[in-house]
């Protein structure tokens, strides 16, 4: 039996989550939704772990603090310490209150970028790469439920379509992969 | 659901108010300061921060109007009832100013009339700011500031309890005039929420200024008034009240404590960053006299007010676990009345503050139990979550 990939179409949010709450309460496995905008409340019912993004963000925070740090100690104290607004430059501590906002500014920075960067890299859609949307309405007003087969031995298509028929659903397509 | 006041939190509030009041006269006994200026430092302290709890939560209720902002339409009872303390904390404030006024003490060095005319005690500098800083003038801006309070708040207070008997398009209108008077109080309150802080607090070093003091002082008053919300909250939902608060909710109030301790610790860095880098006398007296004879209560209320926020409230767990949130919150309170003290001792005082002491604490915990008991029954009047509102619906449903 060939594998087959069903998408179900909703046209509201709230829709979308009762039918994912009956698909999984049937003991069937929700491969992923696309939506317009982000469903607030929808990741736990699906089963999405938690992301660990802000995880990857607080260590790229961190090593901008350092690399800051580092730099700055190097820059104005070790390699040319500089005498500005009658503060002599010749340990850090003496003049952290100077080098705070530029510390401050650059943890931002590697912690933004590097966030951004991240995210696009592990949802494959950095600039120029194909998009793997389904169904180009999901950018404008629907909301699309991903079923596979091959996620639910035990389930056939017809099955699954069956269920998902009982949720308000507007339309129902399948495709082989 | 309606609240009713516990026997425990009635009993602890009395026995709060009843030990407060020992402490404090074991304190005034042990006050040997000319014209008993260090008692009336302390209460000016404890006013001040316990009105400035009631003002933050003014400003948070009138911007969540003024947003039409939905998920705290649950729990916005809770902020009507810190708001309650309002016109305490007025009456405090009124009786530490004219206090000063009439020359029982001298907090207000400015007020003393002889630095502003030629003899001995002319005072060049304060004769500069004779058009800002003369009683008259003083006496009309605090009036000002506490009558739009306690108007603004009653106001609210009294539409938000219309609109429980409000149905249709008549509850949509309030909730839009609300929503409009939000707006219009915060334009008040930008303005006066400063110059009550150089009023008030500022002009204690009435030599010294500084642009940023008023933000700086807001900012505290905002967290305090955050912390006692989310507090709050927690206490009824231990006790079974508020049964629709989820964890979406204590989250977004835990976020507000995080988000707000840094709003507070960049405008102190900033104000500290741009005095220390200029080094002009005039400015920098202020920070000398704190760093060099109080370097404890100065560092130990940053490094409360900054890095405990920063590091332990980060993680989303953290805001989420109730005990958590309580402790920490409990501690980032108790640093935000550290501040205020750190403000007003030093200049009030001078020599003659050697630290907080019994008398500090007895006022602290006086104030907190009449604060508990006028904030719980004010509570008690309404129902605890709004009947009706536009937004009710979204609240309960609230998931992040």
């Amino acid at each position: 039996m060939a594998n087959k990939v069903i998408y179900a179409v909703y046209d509201d949010p709230e829709q979308l989550k009762d039918g994912a709450r009956k698909l999984v309460s049937s003991g069937i496995k929700v491969k992923d939704v696309f939506s317009p905008f982000p469903v607030h409340g929808l990741d736990p019912i699906i089963g999405i772990k938690r992301t660990r993004l802000g995880i990857v963000s607080f260590m790229f925070g961190i090593t901008g603090t350092a690399l800051a740090v580092l730099g700055i100690w190097y820059f104005n104290i070790y390699d040319w310490p500089m005498n500005i607004g009658g503060k002599p430059s010749f340990h850090y501590y003496q003049n952290v209150p100077a080098f705070i906002p530029v510390t401050f500014e650059f943890t931002v920075l590697c912690a933004a970028h590097g966030m951004a960067i991240t995210y696009l890299i592990r949802n494959k859609t950095l600039p120029g790469l194909p998009a793997r949307n389904p169904d180009p309405r999901t950018t404008d007003d629907k909301f699309i439920m991903e079923v596979r087969t091959a996620d639910n031995h035990g389930h056939s298509s017809e099955e699954i379509a069956g269920l998902l028929r009982q949720t308000p659903v507007t339309e129902i397509n399948e495709r082989q992969c | 659901m309606n609240f009713t006041i516990s026997k425990r939190a009635s009993t602890l509030s009395m026995i709060l108010i009843g030990v407060g009041v020992l402490a404090t006269v074991a304190g005034v006994l042990g006050d040997h300061s000319d014209h008993h200026q260090r008692t009336w430092s302390a209460l000016l302290v404890n006013g001040f921060f316990f009105f400035g709890i009631g003002l933050g939560a003014l400003f948070f209720y009138s911007l969540q109007n003024a947003t039409e902002t939905a998920w705290s339409v649950l729990v916005k009872r809770v902020y009507e009832a810190v708001m309650g303390w309002i016109p305490v904390g007025a009456i405090v404030m009124v009786v530490v100013l004219a206090a000063g006024s009439m020359g029982l003490h001298h907090v207000y060095h400015w007020m003393d009339a002889s630095l502003y005319v030629e003899g001995p005690n002319y005072d060049p500098i304060m004769a500069g700011k004779k058009a800002f800083l003369n009683q008259p003038f003083f006496w009309v801006r605090t009036l000002a500031y506490i009558g739009t309070f306690v108007f603004a708040a009653r106001w609210f207070r009294k539409k938000s309890l219309e609109m429980d008997g409000l149905t249709g398009e008549s509850l949509v209108r309030t909730h839009l005039l609300t929503y409009r008077r939000g707006a219009l109080f915060l334009v008040f309150f930008a303005v006066f929420s400063s110059t009550l802080a150089w009023d008030w607090l500022m002009s204690i070093d009435a030599h010294w200024f500084s642009t940023l003091f008023g933000w700086y002082v807001f900012s505290g008053m905002w967290v305090s008034a955050m912390i006692t919300g989310v507090v709050m909250v927690l206490y009824l939902k231990r006790k079974g009240y508020l049964p629709q608060v989820n964890n979406s909710h204590i989250h977004d109030m835990g976020k507000w404590v995080f988000a707000v301790s840094f709003l507070w610790t960049y405008l102190y860095f900033s104000q500290f960053m741009l005095i220390w880098y200029s080094n002009i006398p005039e400015e920098v007296t202020y920070f000398q006299q704190r760093i060099n004879e109080h370097p404890g209560l100065m560092w130990t209320t940053f490094f409360i007010n900054f890095a405990v926020p920063m590091v332990l409230l980060m993680s989303r767990d953290a805001k989420r676990n109730p005990r958590f949130l309580i402790g920490v919150g409990t501690v980032i309170f108790i640093g935000h009345w550290m501040d205020i003290n750190m403000i007003v001792m030093p200049g009030a005082v001078g020599h003659h503050f050697h630290g907080l002491g019994l008398l500090d604490a007895g006022l602290f915990v006086l104030f907190l139990g009449a604060f508990i008991r006028v904030v719980l029954g004010t509570l008690a009047k309404a129902p605890l979550t709004p009947v009706n509102h536009p937004y009710l619906e979204e609240s309960v449903h609230h998931s992040i």
